[in-house]
């Protein structure tokens, strides 16, 4: 009975929640909140940070933190322009080359915080500035506009009816969540986060596994990146600025311990989605949005405050 | 000079340089740049470029005190650059409704040690991780900034309000207050015992409250004084210029934790200085000042910087690793 009462009370149920009573609340205020049409271009919105966020919980439950993602969305989506118009490649190719260079980009900082036992936070934190500057410096702040109308589908477009970036991040996070739940990549990765000696000497190959969530997250904003320049019809420089914030802070409300070895990617859908849901819900209910952002961070405190209160079991 | 002697000051050169070593570190990049472009343009040694030089960051120096003591601590806030912005309001709409001077320049540092006391005592008797904890506050912060101001820039501050662009004594008034502040704190840090205790927490809080240190109310202290020094520099931010703008430089709590790792304050916490933190935001303004004298264009600014982070952030790392296998 207490063993259940404990499962009920997981972080991911009170989120659940949440969720729901806001989204009920959120109908309530604004007739225009609970159409399909509102919903699914609230999926459309939230797919790059999105991408970001499943991406960075493999990241967290390590026990690392991975804060050039934002600018890695910035420097892939220089790079689509620049592979298509400067260099003249077919833009299919272009894509894949940008989320290629966000794979490169992610794997240098696993390189950086692997080769050279860099803590995560300073490493990424250096690679924030460098990949940033990188796109400032090649984009030299010129926007590159006037892609095909078919590149348009990925960012505008629909497949069945729903956005093609939501049919992709449902997939991707179906997929991260086996991945992490199901596989012995995930345990190896639990493990790692909840202690990193331990799982060396249990035979966790530490750095592989590091090195492989870092590149992970610089592809999963390489792919923000492209999705992103089609959805906004452009490439600047300083797309996906703050990027890593939303998506830190997704993960965390999503209940993956900051310490890492906890921490789940159906929290951070939920995260994501009540993030979302106030932002767009709030807005219709006529709060502007500096009042929006301001109540995502009280929901935040208060969100991690009640489960450190509810399931105080040792662990902070 | 005989054999000995050289090694004598050899070895009390080697002791030094690893005692502060990456403050070593930054020193030696910050001379051998001043050096290298002064060589290559000798304008840039001109009193005008080094006094901007030296007076344009002074705020992150200030803000990365508090920082570096937060860091300290072993803790992190990410959420400072948004607090600078609205102090720096705060300061003006009190200027521009003809408060006393030292009104407009005492009262953010009592709001932000206020607002940062929250933060402390949230991290400290809460027990909600310090980056959850200011994560939640940079949006609250970012939404009351973007509320107070509604986007309007203050003008017409009237002139004795404008501290930054004081001089003391012939020096400008934020390198003044920058090196004066940079001196007390790592002086307070090093000799005080209230200083001690903050290394103390930081390097193991459970031995430190084994050794009667109050660890929350220590946690709780350092946060607040944090707050007085972003109190400091926001006024020194908003009086740069003559108007005060409705937002700060995008990024600006990453430059602020960037001046202080880059300083030598471990993120782990427990050691690092403030004099490196100080340095560290010299070395960021004098290289964007020289970029332009080698002229290579401001795009590259920030490329440059961060390939320069990264590298003293790799030796640092190759020297720890030599030193650890030196010393058993």
């Amino acid at each position: 009975m207490k063993l259940s009462l404990r499962a009920l009370l997981r972080h991911e149920t009170v989120l659940a929640l949440l969720t729901v009573v806001v989204l009920a609340g959120l109908a309530q205020q604004s007739d225009r909140f609970f159409t399909a049409d509102n919903l699914l271009n609230q999926g459309r919105l939230m797919a790059e940070v999105g991408f970001a966020a499943v991406a960075m919980t493999f990241v967290i439950v390590t026990g690392g933190i991975d804060l050039s993602a934002g600018s890695i969305l910035g420097l892939g989506a220089i790079m689509v322009g620049v592979f298509w118009k400067n260099v003249g490649l077919p833009l299919p190719v272009a894509m894949a080359l940008a989320v290629v260079v966000g794979g490169v980009c992610g794997l240098v900082n696993g390189l950086i915080i692997t080769r050279f036992t860099v803590p995560p936070l300073i490493a990424t934190l250096a690679t924030q500035s460098l990949f940033r500057g990188l796109a400032e410096g090649i984009s030299r702040s010129r926007s590159v506009r006037g892609y095909p109308e078919w590149f348009f589908v990925l960012g505008q477009g629909d497949v069945a009816g729903i956005p093609t970036q939501v049919w992709i991040l449902v997939i991707s996070a179906v997929v991260a969540a086996f991945v992490l739940g199901r596989t012995t990549f995930g345990r190896s990765t639990y493990a790692l986060g909840a202690n990193e000696v331990a799982a060396k000497f249990s035979g966790v190959a530490v750095n592989r596994t590091k090195l492989l969530i870092y590149t992970g997250s610089g592809v999963a904003a390489g792919l923000a990146a492209v999705i992103f320049v089609s959805r906004v019809s452009t490439t600047r420089s300083d797309m996906g600025t703050g990027l890593e914030l939303d998506a830190i802070t997704a993960v965390v409300l999503g209940g993956t311990s900051i310490f890492g070895g906890r921490g789940t990617i159906v929290g951070t859908v939920l995260g994501l989605v009540l993030i979302q849901a106030l932002r767009n819900g709030l807005a219709l209910a006529g709060v502007k949005g500096d009042g929006t952002i301001m109540v995502i961070g009280a929901v935040l405190i208060l969100a991690i405050l009640v489960s450190n209160l509810l399931g105080r079991d040792g662990d902070g | 000079m005989d054999a000995v002697t050289t090694g004598g000051v050899w070895l009390r050169v080697r002791r030094g340089v690893s005692a502060y070593g990456q403050e070593a570190v930054v020193l030696g990049a910050l001379v051998v740049l001043m050096i290298g472009v002064g060589l290559y343009n000798s304008r840039f040694l001109s009193d005008t470029n080094l006094t901007s030089v030296f007076s344009g960051n002074a705020y992150i120096a200030v803000a990365a005190i508090g920082m570096s003591m937060v860091i300290i601590t072993g803790n992190i806030d990410v959420s400072v650059g948004a607090l600078i912005g609205i102090l720096g309001t705060i300061s003006g709409t009190l200027a521009v409704n003809g408060a006393p001077i030292w009104v407009c320049w005492g009262v953010p540092l009592v709001v932000g040690m206020a607002v940062n006391a929250v933060i402390g005592v949230l991290v400290a008797y809460a027990r909600i991780p310090a980056i959850v904890v200011t994560l939640g506050m940079l949006s609250i912060l970012r939404g009351v900034l973007i509320s107070a101001t509604g986007g309007k820039w203050i003008t017409g501050l009237p002139d004795a309000f404008r501290l930054a662009q004081m001089r003391f004594f012939g020096v400008p008034s934020g390198v003044f207050i920058a090196a004066i502040l940079t001196v007390l704190a790592a002086l307070w840090m090093r000799y005080s015992a209230t200083g001690r205790a903050i290394y103390a927490v930081g390097g193991n809080a459970e031995a430190a409250r084994a050794a009667g240190i109050r660890t929350q109310g220590m946690l709780v202290l350092v946060f607040a004084l944090h707050g007085a020094f972003a109190g400091v520099a926001a006024v020194l931010f908003a009086t740069q210029l003559q108007v005060i703008q409705s937002t700060v430089p995008p990024n600006l709590e990453m430059s602020i934790i960037t001046a202080s790792v880059i300083g030598g304050v471990s993120i782990l916490g427990g050691t690092g200085t403030v004099i490196g933190s100080t340095l560290a935001a010299l070395l960021f303004s004098t290289i964007a000042s020289a970029l332009v004298f080698v002229d290579i264009s401001a795009y590259w600014l920030r490329a440059v910087l961060g390939l320069l982070i990264l590298a003293t952030v790799l030796v640092d790392m190759v020297r720890r690793r030599r030193k650890g296998r030196l010393a058993p």
